[in-house]
């Protein structure tokens, strides 16, 4: 059933694909970090954004990630714009979870006392100086496990890029099993892979959360 | 979202696909994208009922059984939510018949979604359950009442409404899910697009009826779990002023 020198085998390649796997959810996670906080600002910046903003934010949550991957990698090219199936899954799962990071942020904007605006205006902040300094400092620590737990949710789902043919874990485990006719060791790898992966990243966010509680309150 | 923005959402993407099937472009794939949708909707049905009764028994099993039942609900829920899904679909689609169990693909991806979206479900009915106030339970003891009887007429009903929402969520991501299944050879809505799109190459007709389906399909959902919200809501309410 289980072939161990298959098994040593195979870990180089799986290894190497797995560096692939992060490196996607590093890049994709930074984008939808920041085009997440991007989308929370505009939509309480400006008034009339808010509307727009929260029926992409809606669209985008409520259509599944692999029909936006080939949305993205099929349609570019008939605007001349050819992906690579890296940049164009990337991207995809940058703007997926941005759609899920905005609405933390919000959450993390909601929970800023109304008194740290109206004191900011007191004090002549002009609106950027406000946002830079008084409210996003305050905002993001309490945010920062839910947002752990986004980039735990976007590393599991980085085996979609197989679809478009990126060759991360599940493409190569796919390749080596169509090549060897033995799918048990690799697919079982990547699922124990994975496994490991969100254990640990559970374990660093717990920690981090405790870390932010420890501080003192506002 | 309040319900009517998200019915005026239901209804608008509905006109939409209804005036683009007035197109030639469009109407030519709407009829296979249809039959597709008829199976991501078959799959993901079965999947909810699945995961809801694979999370409550083992957020049951986790709560109150035996050492070893808990142990075991413990690592259903570990293992299903450490993996990503589609891991575990190729996983039950590839290894499985190796070890000489050999499901259809439809089987695959109802066990395989239901199971994982049943292991994220368990821990939310375990807050449910938790979050029902320790007087409900003192108070079923004083009247006597079985541990099977105070959980299934006292504290599930009340840890019920507390459940809706989060089960929402849940049941749109598998609906979403639901996508992966194209990859294991079924031809549900995403497969359709695909296959389509590699026939005819009109990625952009066929991907925007594609996106506008599955928007209605989870419309639909969310429109159907407040509802239910309200309702149940409202029961709770009555109940408490009687």
């Amino acid at each position: 059933m289980w072939d161990w020198a298959f098994t040593f085998e195979i870990l180089p390649t799986l290894a190497k694909a797995a560096v692939i796997s992060i490196e996607a959810t590093l890049f994709g996670f930074v984008l939808a970090a920041t085009l997440g906080l991007v989308l929370a600002l505009l939509r309480i910046a400006f008034p009339w954004t808010a509307w727009p903003i929260s029926v992409l934010v809606e669209l985008i949550r409520s259509t599944p990630l692999l029909i936006q991957i080939f949305f993205l990698y099929f349609v570019f090219p008939s605007f001349g714009v050819t992906l690579d199936a890296f940049t164009a899954g990337v991207l995809a799962l940058g703007i997926h979870y941005a759609a899920y990071c905005s609405e933390v942020y919000r959450a993390g904007f909601d929970n800023i006392p109304r008194g740290q605006w109206e004191a900011s205006i007191a004090l002549n902040l002009s609106p950027w100086t406000t946002f830079r300094d008084i409210i996003i400092p305050q905002a993001i620590p309490p945010i920062v496990p839910a947002l752990g737990n986004y980039l735990v949710a976007l590393f599991k789902e980085t085996p979609l890029l197989s679809a478009i043919a990126v060759l991360e874990l599940m493409q190569t485990a796919k390749i080596i099993g169509s090549e060897t006719f033995r799918y048990t060791e690799p697919i079982t790898l990547v699922g124990l892979f994975f496994l490991a992966m969100s254990l640990v990243s559970a374990t660093f966010i717990r920690a981090a959360e405790r870390l932010l509680n420890r501080r003192p309150a506002r | 979202m309040g319900i009517r923005t998200l019915i005026v959402m239901l209804v608008a993407s509905i006109l939409l696909i209804a005036y683009l099937a007035t197109r030639d472009t469009y109407s030519l794939f709407l009829p296979g994208l249809l039959q597709g949708a008829a199976l991501t909707a078959q799959i993901t049905v079965l999947g909810c009922l699945l995961a809801v009764a694979m999370a409550i028994l083992s957020a049951l099993g986790k709560l109150y059984g035996p050492t070893p039942i808990r142990w075991l609900a413990n690592l259903y829920i570990e293992i299903f939510r450490g993996t990503s899904a589609l891991v575990q679909l190729f996983w039950l689609f590839f290894v499985l018949p190796q070890f000489g169990v050999s499901l259809d693909p439809f089987a695959v991806a109802v066990l395989g979604l239901g199971l994982n979206i049943g292991a994220y479900g368990a821990e939310c009915v375990r807050g449910a359950i938790q979050s029902v106030a320790r007087g409900q339970w003192e108070a079923a003891t004083a009247l006597n009442m079985t541990r099977i009887q105070m959980l299934r007429r006292i504290i599930l009903p009340q840890a019920f409404i507390a459940m809706i929402p989060p089960w929402g969520n849940l049941f749109i991501e598998l609906l979403k899910s639901t996508a992966l299944v194209s990859l294991i050879t079924l031809s549900d809505l995403a497969f359709k697009a695909q296959q389509m799109n590699q026939t005819t190459m009109k990625t952009i007709p066929i991907f925007t009826l594609v996106l506008l389906i599955y928007l209605v399909l989870s419309l639909l959902i969310t429109i159907g779990m407040r509802l239910l919200e309200q309702r149940a809501a409202k029961g709770l309410a009555r109940g408490r002023t009687a």
